[in-house]
């Protein structure tokens, strides 16, 4: 029998379980190990050849390459971790948060100082969208 | 036969508890000296009145239940529960260099005492001697103590997993603080204890959803945390998803220290509630534990 998993019809969102941690342990392992300065180092001088030391799913490789974190999360990566690789780059949360909505980092601040996006329209899948647009 | 003094021996009890996000953002804008920023200056306004309560009410020991942000447990290891039963407690370095801010002190002897009690009341609490916190733990003291240069207070580090699903439940970490009640109370010293819960409120940091905020959710969730805690334990953990968010699901946490407190109605200190901090809303409450 199927395991109860009631999240999967929310719009937008993918719930890390011990299925997607189960898919995703090299990858976020990889970015965990992010954490020291010297492995930064060698991650940026040559991101191809650090990543082939970690037995990671050539799909999961090229999400890394294209700093892609849909795709890295869909493949089992974690916001948490792959935050790690969003620091490698300078880059702030909110940046690695607006790559994902598809709007600009300016875009998505101001949604936030607006009073973030609705719950209207973003509960389940084909919820009719009575919000505005982008919430 | 010898004569009784008549006086119960002297316990340990819970004096009040503390709720507060603990959005690492608002450490950084502290940490740099931002606070009086446009952006930020409401967010440190509302914690003004938290200061100035803290000030005359700090306890012996504070159970601070938070999670940690894949920093102390990366996937090698991930304790559903995990209580900090070190000395001492390093703030960590989350990849911008550790936050400037006292080493943690804990309390070693409370702290064992309550694993002991609560695994005996069927929780399996892993036992830390020796871990970093992160800003779920550093941000709540730095917002409740400001900046001083030793926390005022021993500080027992209670990790919740809230990360990885499942996480556990309202109504189990609502019985847990149940359970950390009854063991502060076989505590034999007269310790004042406070327990914080930590996290939220609304936000999501991931996927084309993220962004979501939901300031009905949250200002019910301050209600019925108030009026009727063990209702909302009963919550499932789909709901949060859908109306706070998928990190919105750090809120369970602060069933944990609203299940320490006593059966009478508490007393509101405060209450502050604000959007946005980067990504997310802040919420905050105090209440006094009323025996």
């Amino acid at each position: 029998m199927a395991l109860d998993k009631p999240y999967k019809d929310v719009p937008g969102t993918t719930i890390f379980d011990a299925e997607q941690s189960r898919l995703g342990y090299h990858l976020n392992q990889f970015c965990m190990s992010l954490m020291k300065a010297e492995n930064r180092a060698r991650f940026k001088a040559d991101e191809r050849k650090y990543l082939n030391d970690w037995p990671m799913s050539e799909e999961q490789k090229q999400a890394v390459l294209a700093r892609d974190l849909n795709r890295c999360i869909e493949l089992g990566g974690n916001i948490y971790f792959l935050a790690k690789l969003g620091a490698t780059d300078g880059r702030s949360f909110q940046y690695m948060a607006a790559s994902m909505t598809g709007m600009t980092q300016q875009q998505y601040a101001q949604m936030m100082l607006e009073g973030g996006r609705s719950p209207e329209g973003n509960r389940r899948v084909g919820e009719e969208r009575k919000g505005k647009p982008g919430g | 036969m010898w004569a009784k003094s008549g006086k119960a021996s002297p316990v340990a009890s819970i004096s009040a508890s503390v709720y507060t996000s603990h959005i690492p953002a608002i450490g950084a804008a502290l940490d740099l000296g931002k606070t009086a920023e446009p952006y930020w200056q409401p967010v440190f306004s509302g914690y003004q009145r938290s200061k100035e309560w803290m000030a005359k009410h700090v306890p012996d020991a504070i159970v601070l239940v938070y999670n940690d942000h894949a920093t102390a447990f990366s996937l090698d290891l991930v304790p559903t529960f995990a209580i900090g039963t070190g000395e001492r407690f390093m703030p960590a370095d989350e990849g911008w260099g550790a936050r400037p801010v006292p080493e943690v002190l804990g309390h070693p002897e409370l702290a064992a005492h309550i694993a002991h009690s609560v695994i005996q009341d069927d929780f399996d609490l892993t036992i830390v001697n020796r871990m970093d916190v992160d800003h779920g733990l550093t941000v709540p003291l730095s917002l409740m103590f400001g900046q001083p240069s030793a926390w005022p207070c021993r500080v027992i580090p209670f990790a919740v997993n809230v990360v990885l699903y499942p996480v556990p439940s309202g109504r189990r970490c609502w019985n847990l603080g149940r359970a950390i009640r009854k063991a502060i109370a076989l505590y034999d010293e007269p310790l004042k204890v406070q327990v914080w819960g930590t996290g939220g409120m609304s936000h999501q940091l991931q996927g084309p959803r993220a962004g979501l905020i939901n300031r009905e959710f949250d200002q019910s969730f301050l209600d019925r945390l108030i009026a009727d805690p063990e209702g909302l334990a009963q919550m499932p953990h789909v709901d949060y998803v859908r109306e706070a968010g998928s990190e919105g699901i750090e809120l369970v946490m602060w069933l944990i220290a609203r299940g320490a407190m006593s059966d009478r109605a508490p007393t509101v200190v405060h209450r502050f509630y604000h959007v946005p901090a980067s990504n997310t809303a802040v919420g905050h409450l105090i209440l006094e534990n009323n025996e």
